[in-house]
């Protein structure tokens, strides 16, 4: 443990795995507190707006939106994008960390997770109504065989991105249902009302704790972890390809795909920290959700903001060094165009801001890491538009220049797709245990769980 | 049955009858045969034959079976297939000059119009606005009823009023029966117009013209003593100067003009010969000057003075040294003397077009390249003059009967004279026209007119021909023409058109006149009707240019709009959404003004401006012009209208404000900036090329130096991987020469009309939806005091290699076999991708429902029922007029023979007056298009990017004069 004196603990000394299952289930059987109510209430309102923007379209179709030609892209693909980037820590932390033995997972694994997969849900609606027919993209889009006698087109990055979409929202769920059933027994048992009983009762499975179930248990969760790892990787590399394979000065670039998925881990990361800080404070998890998890968190930011930086130095670096007109351009219109603000704000916020993290002093400072972490997921959606939009809006041909901007009706989309993701993520973290209570109980003094789970030890 | 208690129920009548096959048929359980299937049926085939009726059982609510009985024809009609078009000849004309036309008529119903290869004023070409005619046919605002006061009348009551009124001045000989017409060359309708004088003598016609041609005549009179027509050969004049003319683009003549000036300069880059070369002598720019090889901005006040020193430095005299390009461009007429030419513009000033003549009198062009005829107008009038004295004869209560027969005089007479001031004291007032528009408010009676493709009559073109127009179909609201108005007031009410026609002509052609009239109908013009040259010799001196009065003020032009000419077209679609040339600007005119004039005006584009000229002040939003020459104001008319109907209503500024009689081209005014914006919509933001190689250019010197110097320009990529996909049948191509292009609009209009191409209004072309699938790029090469325009038609290239297609999800745009990059409209589901990785941005989406208007009964006549009109959320583009390639292939499979070259013509090809775009078989090396792609000047655009366009550029030449090039740069 020398190395890790310095260190604050994973989780707070004194708890026994009782008083941590007892913490923990409390959030949820206990009488639903005030403030949930607002917020939900607040969430749901605004998940409304997507429900009157989807109307919309499918009455109307996109041309509520500010989009046009040449930008036929707008902030519809920038959410798209910046949602499925969210979803990557989740991921990240349930698999890659699992895999690799890291325990302070243990304490924010399944949050993360739950906001993967409403990330994915907010995404997937980009996906569907930014098409011009929604009504046939919901099915069109999927190899079925057909009277038609036609397959969708598997050259396509947008048939890559529908696969490796919905193969990450179908492992992502069933890797974080597959881990809540110990802990929805331990609810079903722990349930006073009936109706409570039942419900965790029929989702629990017939979970019992015996030494068969939790050797299923860890079997099925290492293979999903297995099968979820490259998905950490694939699914931004898609993503990415969606421009990267265009012929779109600013898309058509190499680094796209590792550019992607670190900016995918770097603005997941910065999301669980803005939903973990005001989380932990209002069920009094700070002993479960420590220091250690946040600072921890802030040094992989960091890690991944680098990277982001250096793909934006390489980006210009490239500009400059393939002698390509067309490529200068862009460059110098990225940074000096109508859209100039956009490119220096993003600058600001993904490059400049995460560099105060290298000071122990602000990874110490929760108020100063739940700032830079809104600050980072801000810049990273700017980031998308300068990639979509500042591309997209002065090509090839002077010509077809033009610009775009974002209607009300953009803006309800994105609001709305906020308001489902935060409806959702009430809805979880009232309903079911925010941590992991099994994986906890692991984790606590004296229990030998920890040389199990190979933290190391002097 | 019968035991059963209750009412008796039965099925059938059977049942009913209760027939022994019935009774057989209940103890079945199956009915017959159904049972006695085959026995190995298994449980298999039960549920493949109940999932196929589940299925058919669907189908049958697919297909919503007509409720109407159809009734076949009694008689069918001859030669009417559907599905298979019938083209009649008949014309369209603009300021009553005619251009020949071919109608496609889908069935009965008229489509699209197409220019007469024969007619001489056409030659398979047309200009947009014949184009669009087909669109103001089916316009469903047009006026559909006679009304008196608003209320609705039938015609014989109307023509029962009318006698009436005749009769009432016959007793006084005509005494205060007047006339009113815009320009007439129909010999028909001057006929009838003269037989109704000879009843009443005293009776007056006048004509009034807004973008008339007064000044032509005027210009002809003072040079020759009368108001002689001047028609120009540039098949051979090798040095041209224009005095502020638009040869290429405006004016009668201005189709088969432009197709010989191009058709020389593009031999002269395959043949021996010299290339004609065209100074642009210019008050505002012009679509021409865009094509010049020297373009001078100048003045309107100094026009007469350039002209003047043009003419004294031909004639060896000492030129005014204020226009230093007059020497060499003097030097160059004298040494091309009898081959050169001299235009002046249709709004210079008279002595500018008496100069003209004198000039083209002393290079000896008379009868060489400027051709002398008689007057093609039926009544050559001052039409001013004309108006002028009918306006003060109403004013004086000398006017009881007034027929206006078109023409929108309410709206665009000038604003000073008082028109419609004078209107109201007239006792009786019938209008003919197209609409219930500002001039019928003011007139109780208002006959709708019928449209020019629903109506006889006849018409000349720019030569003279005598062009017939025949209907395309009974008029949709059985509007009259103004020729049975006439043949009304002269007490045939009841005469048809055809009749009235035919009987003009049979006195003219009294023998083998049914032969004759056939002939002339089928043909669409009457043959050899072309008006003789005539040898006239300039008599008059023409006054010296006035010094220059420095005047404190600004100058403002007036032109006609490019896209609405006169206001005529206002509520024309099509008309009102083609970006203008040179500005792109759609919807909208603007005060057009030089960058330096912005500057010191303290305004940008769209900033407002008040123009203040003779009392009157107009409030128009500003459009930078470059080229302008400096403190000019360009204002383009027939915007503003308020009973234009509801899509021209409102659109723009009403120039006709400030155009007064003592200034109808050009006007002094002050100018100062009005403070606030309106929001104008072009479609073109960006006019710089960035350096980039879109429009390559050079001289025919530097051609002859190095033929190749346009594909030097960028590399091309040619190595691969894989081998490229082998084309063994047609390949389709095409090849537009850049160096013909006018940008004159008649192609954007021509596919708009052929491929059902919505408009879609001022707020969605602000947003940058435009929906055209041909678009003139224009990029500017200099100062922007006076900079070199180039246009650039751009269609889908239909890369062999297409960005588009491998990022399609459902295979929507696909290639064809033969190199076309095709559409399936019922497989896109709009994901916009192919848009964004276009390079050359030529896809079109269907951001709403745009074609929302063409569920209007009358506007779903107009589609062309071989092309889909695409719903909302659907990508779309250019396909080489797919339907059109492939009704040629089934031609040709029809008559076993192969697919002949120029046999597929894509509509903007065939449009085209210069001939710029050539579509064909590129795997057929003696097809044009294989030729022109294997000279040296064809390059594709942004080729380097290694698409491989099907779409390719011939390069642009220019023939600059060296002498005033070395001045210029000196």
């Amino acid at each position: 443990m020398s190395a890790n004196a310095d260190r604050p603990p994973v989780i707070a000394p004194g708890y026994t795995p009782a008083t941590v299952t007892d913490k923990i289930s409390a959030v949820v059987l206990n009488k639903t507190p005030r403030w949930w109510y607002v917020g939900f209430a607040i969430s749901f309102l605004a998940a409304q707006l997507l429900f009157i923007t989807i109307a919309k379209l499918l009455v109307l179709t996109v041309g509520i939106w500010g989009i046009n030609i040449p930008v036929a892209w707008g902030i519809d693909i920038v959410n798209f994008v910046w949602w499925i980037g969210i979803g990557h820590a989740g991921t990240l932390i349930s698999a890659i960390l699992l895999l690799l033995r890291q325990t302070w997972r243990t304490s924010i694994n399944r949050f993360a997770e739950a906001m993967t997969l409403f990330a994915v849900a907010a995404a997937a609606q980009f996906v569907l109504f930014h098409t011009g027919r929604q009504w046939l993209a919901v099915y069109w889009l999927f190899p079925y065989p057909n009277t038609m006698g036609v397959w969708p087109q598997f050259r396509s990055p947008l048939m890559w991105d529908v696969f490796a979409v919905s193969t990450y929202a179908t492992i992502s769920a069933l890797f974080w249902f597959v881990g809540l059933i110990p802990d929805l027994a331990t609810l079903r048992d722990r349930s006073k009302h009936w109706f409570g009983k039942i419900t965790y009762g029929m989702l629990a499975m017939g979970w019992r704790g015996s030494a068969r179930h939790w050797h299923n248990y860890e079997t099925a969760s290492l293979l999903l972890a297995g099968l979820a790892t490259p998905l950490v990787v694939s699914v931004h590399t898609v993503v990415s390809f969606d421009f990267a394979v265009g012929i779109i000065p600013g898309w058509h670039a190499t680094i796209f795909p590792p550019y992607f998925v670190a900016g995918a881990i770097y603005s997941g990361f910065a999301m669980v920290m803005t939903l973990a800080i005001p989380l932990r404070k209002v069920f009094g998890l700070e002993d479960f959700i420590t220091m250690r998890h946040l600072q921890n968190m802030a040094k992989i930011m960091l890690a991944t903001g680098l990277i982001v930086a250096y793909g934006y130095g390489i980006e210009l670096f490239m500009a400059w060094y393939s002698g390509n007109t067309f490529e200068q351009y862009m460059i110098h219109n990225r940074i000096l165009g109508p859209y100039g603000w956009i490119w220096l704000l993003l600058l600001l916020c993904n490059v400049l801001t995460p560099q105060f993290l290298w000071l122990k002093k602000v990874r110490n400072s929760v108020l100063g890491l739940f700032f830079i972490s809104i600050i980072v997921n801000i810049g990273m959606w700017l980031e998308r538009f300068v990639i979509i939009v500042t591309s997209l809006h002065r090509d090839f041909l002077p010509s077809s220049w033009g610009m775009y901007t974002p209607t009300r009706w953009d803006w309800s989309f994105f609001v709305g797709t906020l308001g489902l993701f935060f409806s959702l993520m009430f809805l979880f973290i009232r309903f079911l245990p925010v941590i992991s209570i099994f994986e906890m109980r692991g984790i606590t003094t004296g229990h030998d769980f920890e040389e199990q789970a190979g933290e190391v030890k002097p | 049955m019968k035991t059963l208690d209750g009412p008796d129920f039965w099925r059938s009548l059977e049942e009913y009858a209760d027939t022994p096959e019935f009774a057989e048929q209940l103890g079945r359980e199956f009915p017959q045969y159904a049972s006695e299937w085959d026995a190995g049926v298994s449980r298999r085939r039960f549920l493949e034959l109940s999932g196929a009726s589940l299925a058919l059982a669907g189908l049958t609510a697919c297909v919503k079976q007509p409720r109407e009985g159809l009734v076949p024809y009694v008689k069918q009609p001859e030669e009417v297939i559907p599905g298979r078009p019938l083209f009649f000849a008949t014309a369209s004309t603009l300021s009553g000059y005619a251009t020949g036309i071919l109608v496609e008529s889908h069935t009965g119903r008229p489509t699209k119009v197409e220019g007469n290869p024969e007619h001489p004023a056409s030659l398979g070409a047309t200009d947009l606005f014949a184009q669009a005619s087909i669109l103001s046919l089916y316009d469903p605002d047009r006026s559909q009823t006679i009304t008196k006061l608003g209320q609705i009348r039938t015609w014989p009551a109307f023509a029962e009023e009318l006698q009436a009124r005749v009769k009432t001045h016959r007793a006084i000989f005509g005494e205060g029966f007047r006339l009113l017409t815009p320009t007439v060359t129909s010999p028909a309708l001057a006929a009838k117009i003269r037989e109704l004088n000879a009843l009443l003598p005293k009776a007056r016609w006048h004509q009034w013209e807004p973008a008339g041609r007064d000044l032509v005549r005027a210009g002809a009179r003072l040079a020759f003593g009368q108001p002689i027509e001047t028609r120009y050969d540039f098949s051979k004049a090798d040095v041209i100067v224009s005095l502020d003319a638009d040869p290429f683009t405006f004016g009668p003549g201005s189709l088969v003009y432009a197709r010989a000036f191009a058709r020389r300069r593009r031999e002269a880059a395959t043949g021996s010969f010299a290339p004609p070369r065209y100074y642009a002598i210019e008050t505002t720019p012009t679509s021409s000057g865009a094509l010049a090889d020297h373009r001078i901005s100048l003045k309107p006040s100094e026009l007469h003075a350039a002209a003047a020193a043009l003419f004294a430095a031909v004639a060896g005299k000492s030129a005014d040294s204020s226009f230093p390009w007059v020497a060499s461009c003097a030097a160059d007429l004298i040494a091309h003397a009898g081959r050169s030419l001299v235009i002046p513009g249709e709004h210079a000033p008279a002595e500018v077009h008496a100069l003209a003549h004198l000039l083209n009198d002393a290079l000896s062009n008379l009868g060489a390249t400027a051709i002398l005829t008689d007057p093609v107008e039926a009544e050559p009038v001052d039409q001013l003059a004309s108006l002028t004295a009918l306006v003060s004869d109403m004013k004086a209560g000398r006017v009881d009967t007034l027929l206006i027969l078109g023409g929108n005089p309410a709206f665009d007479a000038p604003a000073d004279l008082g028109f419609v001031e004078g209107l109201k004291k007239v006792a009786f007032r019938a209008r003919l026209g197209l609409y219930d528009d500002e001039t019928s408010q003011y007139c109780p009676w208002h006959v709708n007119e019928a449209h020019e493709l629903e109506a006889w009559g006849d018409a000349r073109a720019f030569d003279g021909t005598v062009t017939i127009l025949q209907p395309l179909i009974e008029p949709l609201y059985g509007g009259k023409t103004a020729l049975e108005v006439l043949a009304a007031a002269l007490g045939q009410p009841a005469a048809k058109g055809l009749d009235l026609l035919r009987a003009h002509w049979q006195k003219q052609h009294p023998d083998g006149f049914d032969a004759f009239f056939r002939k002339s109908l089928h043909d669409g013009f009457v043959e050899g009707s072309a008006l003789p040259a005539r040898a006239f010799k300039p008599v008059a001196n023409v006054p010296a240019p006035a010094a220059a009065a420095d005047a404190a003020g600004l100058e403002v032009v007036f032109r006609t709009d490019p896209g609405i000419f006169d206001g005529r077209f206002a509520n024309n679609g099509w008309l009102q959404e083609v970006p203008k040339p040179l500005t792109k600007l759609t919807w909208d005119n603007a005060a057009h003004v030089s960058l330096a004039t912005a500057k010191r005006l303290g305004v940008k584009n769209e900033d407002l401006v008040a123009i203040t000229a003779g009392g009157a002040t107009l409030t128009a939003p500003v459009w930078i012009l470059p080229g302008q020459p400096d403190d000019v104001v360009t204002l383009h008319f027939g915007h503003g209208r308020t009973r234009a109907g509801r899509v021209g209503n409102g659109t723009g500024v009403n120039a006709y404000r400030l155009r007064a009689a003592t200034g109808l081209w050009l006007a002094t005014a002050s100018v100062q900036k009005a403070g606030g914006t309106t929001e104008l919509a072009t479609t073109q933001h960006h006019f710089n090329m960035e350096g980039r190689h879109l429009v390559r250019t050079g001289t025919f010197e530097e051609y002859r130096k190095d033929p190749e110097f346009a594909r030097r320009l960028e590399e091309v990529p040619t190595i691969s991987l894989y081998p490229g996909f082998k084309y063994d049948g047609h390949a389709w191509g095409l090849a537009v020469n850049l160096s013909s292009c006018t940008g004159c609009n008649a192609c954007v209009v021509a596919c708009q009309s052929e491929n059902n191409i919505p408009t879609i209004g001022k707020e969605e072309v602000r947003r940058g939806r435009e929906m055209h699938w041909i678009r003139i790029d224009r990029y500017y090469e200099g100062s922007p005091d006076n900079p070199l325009v180039h246009n650039q038609p751009v269609m889908c290239m239909h890369c062999e290699q297409a960005p588009c297609e491998v990022v399609c999800p459902v295979a929507a745009t696909t290639h064809s076999e033969e190199g076309i990059n095709e559409m399936t409209y019922n497989r896109c589901i709009g994901t916009k991708y192919c848009s964004n990785n276009c390079p050359y941005k030529v896809r079109r989406f269907n951001f709403f429902d745009y074609n929302k208007d063409k569920h209007l009964p009358v506007l779903t006549l107009l589609a062309n029922p071989n092309v889909t009109v695409r719903q909302k959320g659907v990508m779309e583009k250019c396909n080489y007029c797919i339907q059109r390639v492939n009704r040629a292939r089934m031609d040709a499979e029809k008559e076993n023979r192969p697919l002949r070259d120029g046999e597929i013509l894509t509509a903007c090809q065939q449009v085209c007056p210069t001939e710029a775009l050539v579509f064909g078989d590129i795997n057929d090396p003696t097809s044009k298009v294989a030729k022109l792609r294997n000279e040296k000047l064809n390059y594709g655009l942004l080729e380097e990017l290694n698409t491989r366009p099907r779409t390719t550029y011939l390069a642009k030449l220019t023939n600059p004069n060296e002498d005033l090039l070395r001045k210029e740069e000196g």
